[in-house]
């Protein structure tokens, strides 16, 4: 990371909260998008950290009309597929205390939550990390399982701790993703209206801004890394809407004071020493081939998986029909379809009910024309 | 919570002498005629996990919710209170007394006393240590609702917002942050009592934004009154101590619970007078201006982060650390 050489330049590295500058950014936004001379131009971010920012601010009432920017699956808790959630239901249900992140609390499975299981008597405890949880554990002789749920920003936390050591009583059930496969999965499908990627700051700051460069290259697709800061969100639109006017399939990296080229080593080698990608569905999206991180053999001892008999089948025995089948939220994320096109939208799934991760999202486009009739106009300015 | 109130509690007709608010005006306490007067009285019952806390305790926490919520009906003298309490099975005789000393020295703060009460044990396992439920009783000449808000009201919040919830919410996960943190609660007759006398005409709606913070508060005042409410963000006080804590939770503080703060709704001509007033008072020298309402959008809350503009999302539930 470069050093700071006196107070200016860290002041100058600090402002990226200026009002007035993001208005001046965004008026450029719309011009370069203007410049491109057709209507809608389509980018996709994939993290659920952009998606908070640009909603936190209200950055989506000063986006020009003309860009159409398109919350990918980059949302962990709503990716976690139902199957994952029903393994760490069942684990409730069966005496095992279960530390999950407060967001995956309400995350429906087949046929309940783990705030259900809760309700009914379950320890289900919300936990801020996994350091939190190996805490807890420590303090009881209880079999304590983390469900451990995120990309690879979490999953390198996870790994550390492994690799630390955990005490005898505890073990991890991993619904770990990981994102770079699944970008290929979106800008596969077909007519997908994709035209570039925001890449999340923070795990390139694990991965490196490298990992992008073989997928723009095999895609002709552009990706900017960039942070999560108005500023920054702002600044890595500009850029890549630049990049899709000129027809540059290159990766830039607008987050220089975190993300290097090659990322940080330790931090990959902590992550694929502990886990192995395998293929796995997410939810209401597709299956995609090294997409979901599981725990190597080594680690087998603190592998919720091989520690106890998981049987999902007694709980879909009972489970009504799985809906997820029916789901297009991968054709809502890839900009094919509208919210309104899928046959369970408003009826079958719902904000009390979401069937697939664009409802389950506070955040998900669904969730958003579910709750304000689609798009938002507050306004702005007025 | 509200839904539930509706669908349960609501059931069933009541016979009310007319003009009385009741419960299913879903305001902070019930107001009956007396003469010329209000008789106003409002119930509340307590948990918090831990009952001790940074800047309070349960004890505190039960004074002040039942005075404040006398106080956002215009009722800033409380006759008296009740005070029951429901004590788990081996819980802490030390603890009993340290929290009814602090019931004690809150209702002093109050100007009121606890006239009548109850004591009850279960057993282990029962309960989560302690309950306390208080009522009180006031008079007043004019009540002030939730709903008289119009277009153009200016919002006024007493100071700033969310200290409770994260200071309790910072502690409960250890995060090591403590003495940054201490909840508000407190009673706050005093401070509303002043804004009323400087402006007893003009201030047309009150609130305490107790769980669901500032969000949920505006969110029923804007839905009973019929209005959109436009908020300001960065005229919005927050402690930084609690603006960070909030990112690194994943929380927003504007849903984060207050225990000592009132959202006044007030006429535009009398706004400054009553906000420099509050600013006078012990527990009101950081209120400010922090929005208006708009004919527009009627039930809806507007949030100008500066940036861009977002509707306020009305929390549901209980508020939970977020991985992104």
């Amino acid at each position: 990371m470069n050093v700071l050489r006196n107070r200016d330049e860290l002041g100058a590295h600090l402002r990226f909260q200026e009002p007035g500058k993001a208005r001046e950014m965004a008026a450029t936004l719309a011009h370069v998008t203007r410049s491109i001379g057709r209507e809608p131009v389509s980018v996709m971010h994939v993290c659920g950290s952009h998606e908070q920012a640009i909603a936190r601010y209200g950055l989506r009432a000063v986006f020009p009309r003309e860009l159409d920017v398109i919350m990918g699956p980059g949302c962990p808790v709503c990716v976690t597929d139902v199957p994952e959630v029903d393994e760490a239901v069942l684990l409730a249900a069966q005496g095992v205390r279960v530390f999950t992140y407060g967001d995956m609390l309400r995350v429906p499975g087949s046929v309940k939550s783990l705030a259900d299981v809760k309700a009914e008597g379950g320890k289900v405890d919300v936990v801020y990390g996994i350091g939190q949880a190996v805490q807890l554990a420590c303090e009881t002789q209880e079999e304590c399982v983390f469900f451990a749920s995120g990309f690879e920003t979490t999953a390198v936390a996870t790994a550390a701790v492994i690799l630390a050591g955990v005490p005898e009583n505890f073990s991890v059930l991993s619904a770990h993703k990981y994102i770079p496969p699944v970008m290929e999965i979106v800008a596969e499908m077909p007519q997908t209206r994709i035209e570039g990627f925001l890449a999340a700051g923070h795990a390139a700051a694990i991965t490196g801004s490298a990992i992008f460069e073989r997928f723009a290259e095999r895609y002709k697709l552009p990706v900017v890394v960039t942070g999560f800061e108005p500023l920054d969100i702002l600044a890595g639109l500009i850029r890549l809407v630049e990049l899709v006017r000129d027809g540059r399939a290159e990766v830039a990296n607008m987050y220089p004071r975190c993300v290097t080229r090659e990322g940080n080593r330790p931090a990959q080698e902590a992550l694929w020493s502990v886990f192995r990608p395998i293929g796995g569905r997410w939810r209401g999206i597709a299956h995609v081939p090294n997409g979901n991180l599981r725990l190597r053999d080594r680690f087998a001892h603190v592998d919720a998986r091989r520690r106890f008999t998981i049987d999902l089948h007694q709980l879909w025995d009972r489970a009504p029909a799985n809906l997820t089948q029916h789901c297009i939220c991968g054709d809502i994320m890839a900009g094919i379809a509208a919210p309104t096109g899928c046959s369970l939208y408003g009826n079958q799934c719902d904000p009390d009910h979401p069937v697939g991760a664009c409802m389950v999202s506070s955040e998900g486009t669904c969730r958003i024309w579910h709750q304000y009739g689609g798009h938002l106009d507050l306004g702005y300015g007025s | 919570m509200r839904d539930l109130i509706r669908d349960v509690f609501l059931q069933g007709e009541q016979t009310l002498p007319e003009g009385t608010i009741g419960l299913d005006a879903m305001d902070d306490g019930a107001a009956l005629r007396v003469g010329d007067e209000w008789l106003v009285m409002t119930t509340d019952s307590y948990v918090i996990s831990p009952p001790f806390f940074p800047g309070g305790d349960i004890g505190r926490l039960a004074v002040s919710g039942t005075v404040n919520d006398l106080a956002m009906m215009g009722a800033t003298q409380p006759l008296a209170l009740t005070c029951a309490v429901i004590i788990e099975e081996g819980f802490s005789r030390s603890d009993l007394e340290r929290i009814q000393r602090s019931i004690h020295a809150t209702c002093r703060e109050a100007g009121t006393a606890i006239v009548t009460g109850d004591t009850k044990v279960m057993r282990r396992g029962e309960l989560d240590g302690i309950v306390i439920n208080t009522a009180g009783v006031a008079l007043t000449k004019r009540v002030v609702r939730d709903q008289g808000l119009q277009s153009g009201d200016r919002i006024i919040v007493t100071g700033t917002m969310g200290d409770h919830g994260l200071a309790v919410m910072a502690f409960r996960n250890a995060m090591g942050l403590e003495g940054a943190f201490s909840s508000d609660a407190a009673p706050i007759n005093a401070l509303v009592r002043a804004a009323l006398e400087c402006a007893p005409e003009e201030i047309v709606a009150l609130k305490d934004p107790t769980r669901g913070g500032l969000s949920s508060a505006l969110h029923e005042m804007a839905e009973k009154s019929g209005v959109g409410i436009v908020i300001q963000e960065h005229d919005i006080p927050i402690r930084d101590a609690v603006r960070a804590a909030s990112e690194l939770l994943g929380i927003d503080p504007l849903h984060a619970a207050n225990e000592g703060k009132a959202v006044i709704g007030v006429r535009p001509e009398a706004a400054e007078r009553v906000l420099a007033v509050l600013r006078r008072t012990a527990l009101g020298a950081d209120a400010a201006i922090v929005g208006t309402c708009v004919s527009e959008r009627p039930g809806y809350v507007v949030l100008d982060t500066g940036f861009g503009r977002r509707l306020l999302i009305e929390p549901e539930g209980e508020l939970l650390p977020r991985i992104c």
